[in-house]
């Protein structure tokens, strides 16, 4: 168990600079996934923490411990690869007690060790085969179990299952989380899938450029985000944004210079009726997604194309449709995409015809 | 099922609707089948025709030399020439060994051959491994210069190197024929391109299992490019098991002659060629590499095909 801290890191490759000042507490026994689009940056900050990579500028702390100096065998770090990253000479008993062979754990106890892992993870059977012989899931979980035998402070997980077919992908899902339920150990993990972060994570580190976006729960990252990039990012299908200048109808009362509004699609109403209070906006049905559960429209309206998603009600057969926002769930953000809170709202009468 | 029925009644007069057409269209079907399996039949054949042609012309000289290394002096004359012999004479094979000190020489063969793998070895795996993986101010200066080694003809460089190794008193010895090839250009570029196609993360996983660096080296790099390895290791030891100019150079006695020099001198012993004993010490100079060659074939073929992990 261990709280990992970064203080003021930067991280430059040659002159290109990929990371700069960026400060970060990841709590002790939390599950915290880093998230961004590809190039972000989150990888590179898992590497500085397990110490594959060396931080231009700044200290990391595991622990009330600075490991700036500390090789990455002694931070007391496991970490998980994209590609497994096993070793594929030995077998399975091999690479699970590899790190224990280094750390001169004798020979009996490492027996029990990997005895006891590999009845956790399923891989008993296995023992004595070669990775190549494994599946995907299998190998999947050899680099799990070469992590946890290690019992370490940290465990450090990249993008562990982008290599994993859909069914086994939500399989593992499951499993991460239990497993870190059962260790208690703090679990960094970093996905470009915002999807896995809102559903493994209990803290979420939303990433762009570089720069840390937004560090929180994942329900305040989804109903409250900080700025445009988090609000786009998280959610499917994401937010709809709008100019502000495209925004016709809505009274605002507030000086704030608001450069874009935006809602959930989930939080839109197709044809509710007019007593419900709310932003109205109108257009064309392009296309109908029915996943069953749920309902997902592509609208054409005069200014561009937004999506709504519906729960367990009737698809819409209507082409024009009028879709109604509560003013209550709109997000306004600044012209440099900040958030603004507290703008009060209310419909101009009558509403304009044509909607925005 | 209505339906289906209602299709299946649907004639004109009698006759089912494009019944005629469909038979056709299956039966140029079967028939480009047919022409294709007798393609794919023909085409077997060939191959393993060409194949056995193949074999053919790699095996004959060996079996020429395994049926001459038995016959007569003068059966070795007979035109049109026998493949098999009517007595195989085994005495040949004694003949060929007590033409000159052949024990000695075997020994020679096998010391120096061996002695180069090993320092071989202790050399280019380090050296594979830094240039392969390692970023140091001058490396790829210092890689030039490994390859720069390769173009250079050893017929250039003997005599400064009689020189040096006369100077400090090593001609004649094991030593003297050893210590030139104490590292092989070839092969430190052969193992660095294995080196290299290893992934970043092994190591990366490596070093978090808290491995030392020789430890990542022997325990996973080496294993990882063991086909590689052999390869270059059969290469060398053919390379020097044949090799006649190196030590017929740097020998000017018996002491650390080796055995291509000894089988030379069968001829030189009888005036003429005695082709019977020749071939049995010829024989007896290549059991050892193909008893090798046996025993890693395996490896070697591996050499050759993708391998790792995804």
């Amino acid at each position: 168990m261990a709280k990992i801290e970064l203080k003021h890191i930067s991280k430059k490759f040659k002159d290109e600079t990929i990371i700069e000042d960026l400060n970060l507490t990841i709590k002790d026994g939390s599950f915290t996934v880093l998230v961004g689009p590809s190039g972000c940056g989150k990888s590179t900050t898992l590497r500085m923490v397990a110490g594959l990579e060396k931080q231009s500028g700044g200290e990391i702390w595991i622990d009330d411990k600075c490991v700036n100096d500390t090789p990455p065998g002694l931070r007391d770090v496991a970490m998980v690869f994209q590609n497994y990253a096993l070793y594929p000479t030995m077998t399975v008993r091999g690479n699970i007690e590899f790190g224990l062979k280094n750390r001169g754990v004798p020979r009996e106890e490492r027996e029990k060790l990997v005895k006891d892992i590999s009845e956790i993870v399923g891989l008993t059977p296995h023992l004595d085969k070669k990775p190549q012989s494994l599946s995907g899931g299998q190998r999947q979980r050899v680099a799990l179990a070469r992590a946890m035998v290690k019992k370490p402070k940290v465990f450090i997980l990249d993008e562990p299952l982008s290599n994993l077919d859909a069914k086994l992908r939500n399989q593992m899902r499951t499993e991460l989380i239990q497993l870190h339920k059962r260790l208690g150990t703090t679990f960094v993990y970093v996905t470009h899938d915002q999807v896995e972060a809102m559903s493994m994570g209990d803290e979420i580190v939303v990433m762009n450029k570089g720069v840390i976006q937004q560090a929180d729960s994942p329900m305040k990252i989804y109903h409250d985000p900080a700025n445009l990039f988090t609000a786009e990012f998280i959610g499917t299908p994401a937010m709809n944004i709008m100019n502000r200048k495209d925004v016709q109808g809505l009274d605002i009362q507030s000086a704030a210079g608001i450069g874009y509004v935006g809602f959930r699609p989930e939080q839109a109403m197709i044809n509710a009726g007019a007593d419900i209070e709310g932003y109205v906006l109108e257009g064309e049905i392009l296309i109908r997604e029915s996943l069953g559960a749920e309902n997902i429209y592509q609208i054409q309206s005069r200014t561009g194309i937004f999506y709504v998603k519906t729960f367990l009600a009737p698809l819409v057969t209507a082409d024009r449709v009028t879709v109604t926002v509560p003013h209550d769930d709109l997000y306004y953000f600044g012209l440099s995409g900040e958030r603004l809170r507290g703008i009060e709202v209310s419909t101009k009468r009558p509403v304009p015809a044509g909607g925005i | 099922m209505k339906f289906l029925k209602a299709v299946n009644n649907n004639t004109i007069g009698g006759t089912p609707i494009g019944a005629s057409a469909e038979d056709k269209w299956t039966g140029q079907r079967s028939i480009q089948a047919n022409l294709r399996k007798t393609l794919r039949v023909v085409l077997s054949v060939l191959n393993v025709v060409g194949l056995l042609v193949l074999v053919l012309i790699f095996a004959m000289p060996f079996v020429w030399m395994i049926s001459t290394s038995l016959k007569t002096m003068p059966e070795t004359m007979i035109f049109p020439p026998e493949w098999i012999p009517k007595n195989l004479v085994w005495q040949n094979y004694a003949d060929a060994w007590n033409t000159g000190p052949f024990l000695s020489y075997f020994v020679n063969s096998v010391v120096i051959s061996v002695g180069i793998l090993i320092l071989q070895m202790l050399t280019i795996i380090p050296a594979s491994y830094a240039f392969a993986r390692y970023k140091f101010r001058g490396s790829n200066f210092l890689f030039g210069i490994v390859m720069v080694t390769l173009m250079i003809p050893a017929q250039l460089i003997f005599l400064p190197v009689y020189l040096e190794l006369s100077a400090f008193k090593l001609l004649n010895t094991h030593l003297g024929l050893i210590l030139p090839f104490a590292s092989s250009a070839f092969g430190i570029f052969l193992l660095r391109q294995a080196f290299k196609q290893i992934s970043d993360e092994l190591l990366e996983a490596a070093r978090l299992d808290q491995a030392a660096e020789w430890k990542i080296i022997l325990k996973i790099m080496v294993p990882m490019v063991k086909p590689v390895l052999v390869t270059f290791a059969l290469f060398s030891f053919i390379a020097h098991w044949n090799d006649y100019f190196w030590p017929l150079v740097m020998t000017t006695n018996e002491t650390a002659r080796t055995l291509p020099l000894g089988i030379a001198k069968i001829r030189e012993v009888e005036g003429v060629a005695t082709w019977n004993i020749l071939m049995a010490g010829n024989l007896i100079l290549v059991a050892p590499i193909l008893l090798v060659f046996f025993l890693s074939q395996r490896q070697i073929i591996k050499a050759f095909v993708y391998n790792g992990v995804k």
